[in-house]
């Protein structure tokens, strides 16, 4: 590869001249090459399980603040029903809250699952031209010339080393953004623990500490007109009913 | 020449090719040097295209080297300006 230039490029021919580290006898370089790009294989099916398994646990807590929004949305009109307004106002702070985070959540799932199914057709080439090179492995040992076998050995771990290192380097991308991801996640977490998506009713009339911490997070236009709109479909519909208890119904 | 997209394969091209995917190059070269990062994403979309449009797709398991290696689509301005630096990743033709 002469000539070739850029940081991706480097990538590749450092790989590439790790896999021909035991150059002094074809047949042991190339057994050896063999083992390495096998090793290399089962590293990326392991990175994209990880991958699969960070993008599941996103995919949960998604699933579980989808219910709280539809929960907090059911108790603000049942609290405006009920003629309570500041409970009504606490819980679609909450909601407001909880939407903009699944929000996020929902995007790094698209992100996460572009990126899956990237490493999946790689490792599909990768595999293919492992597989290839062990079919030429036999062919090279077969033929023994030494000097012609040393120029087909590296042609064909050229190949296979090219490869690897390109998915290598479409794995770390993964893993970097992987990374980014968990810090969000974790940051979700710390809001449920928190008890920011929980149940209303079990919290009593409101003004802890949590809802001082929501007022600033939640968006107070959005949570105004939200308020307003339900007011205004709760005024033209059907009678006010008693506010019910979050489980009971 | 056979030139790699990373993380998505790689294509066989004509020779011919050669002087329209070196101006391509060119191009991202100079709309990072500009600092254009708009002009950057357009530049590098219309290499990767041209690339995937004019080239054919080698078999997965051909053991062919490529003789250019161009970055991933996704890409970021400023992964670019460590990639796309002096001539760019594709030789000025002799």
């Amino acid at each position: 590869m002469p000539g070739m230039s850029g940081r991706f490029s480097t990538v590749v021919k450092a790989k590439i001249s790790k896999l021909l580290d035991k150059a002094e006898d074809p047949a042991e370089t190339l057994d050896y090459s063999y083992t390495k790009q096998l090793e290399n294989l089962q590293n990326v099916k392991k990175g994209i399980a990880d991958i699969v398994t960070a993008k599941k646990r996103l995919q949960m807590q998604s699933s579980k603040i989808e219910q709280s929004v539809v929960k907090l949305d059911t108790q603000a009109r049942q609290a405006l029903s009920a003629g309570n307004e500041d409970l009504a106002r606490v819980a679609l702070e909450r909601k407001n809250v909880a939407q903009t985070e699944l929000q996020g959540l929902d995007q790094q799932v698209a992100e996460l699952e572009a990126q899956q199914q990237k490493l999946v057709d790689s490792e599909q080439q990768l595999r293919a031209k492992v597989e290839a090179f062990r079919t030429k492995k036999e062919v090279i040992k077969a033929q023994y010339n030494a000097a012609e076998a040393q120029v087909r050995i590296s042609e064909a771990a050229t190949g296979v080393g090219e490869q690897m290192a390109d998915v290598g380097l479409a794995m770390q991308r993964a893993v970097d953004k992987t990374e980014n991801m968990k810090a969000r996640a974790d940051a979700v977490q710390e809001l449920e623990a928190a008890g920011t998506f929980d149940d209303l009713t079990a919290l009593g009339s409101g003004g802890d500490d949590i809802d001082r911490q929501l007022k600033e997070l939640s968006s107070s236009s959005v949570v105004d007109d939200e308020l307003a709109k339900m007011k205004a479909e709760l005024g033209s519909g059907a009678a006010p009913q008693q506010i019910e208890g979050g489980e009971s119904q | 020449m056979i030139v790699r997209i990373s993380g998505e394969g790689q294509y066989r091209l004509d020779d011919s090719h050669h002087t329209q995917l070196n101006e391509l190059d060119d191009a991202v070269v100079a709309a990072v040097d500009g600092g254009d990062e708009d002009a950057f994403h357009a530049a590098f979309e219309e290499l990767l295209q041209f690339v995937r449009g004019n080239g054919e797709p080698l078999a997965d398991d051909d053991l062919s080297a490529s003789d250019h290696i161009l970055p991933p689509a996704d890409l970021t301005f400023p992964e670019a300006g460590e990639e796309f630096t002096g001539d760019g990743l594709i030789p000025e033709p002799s």
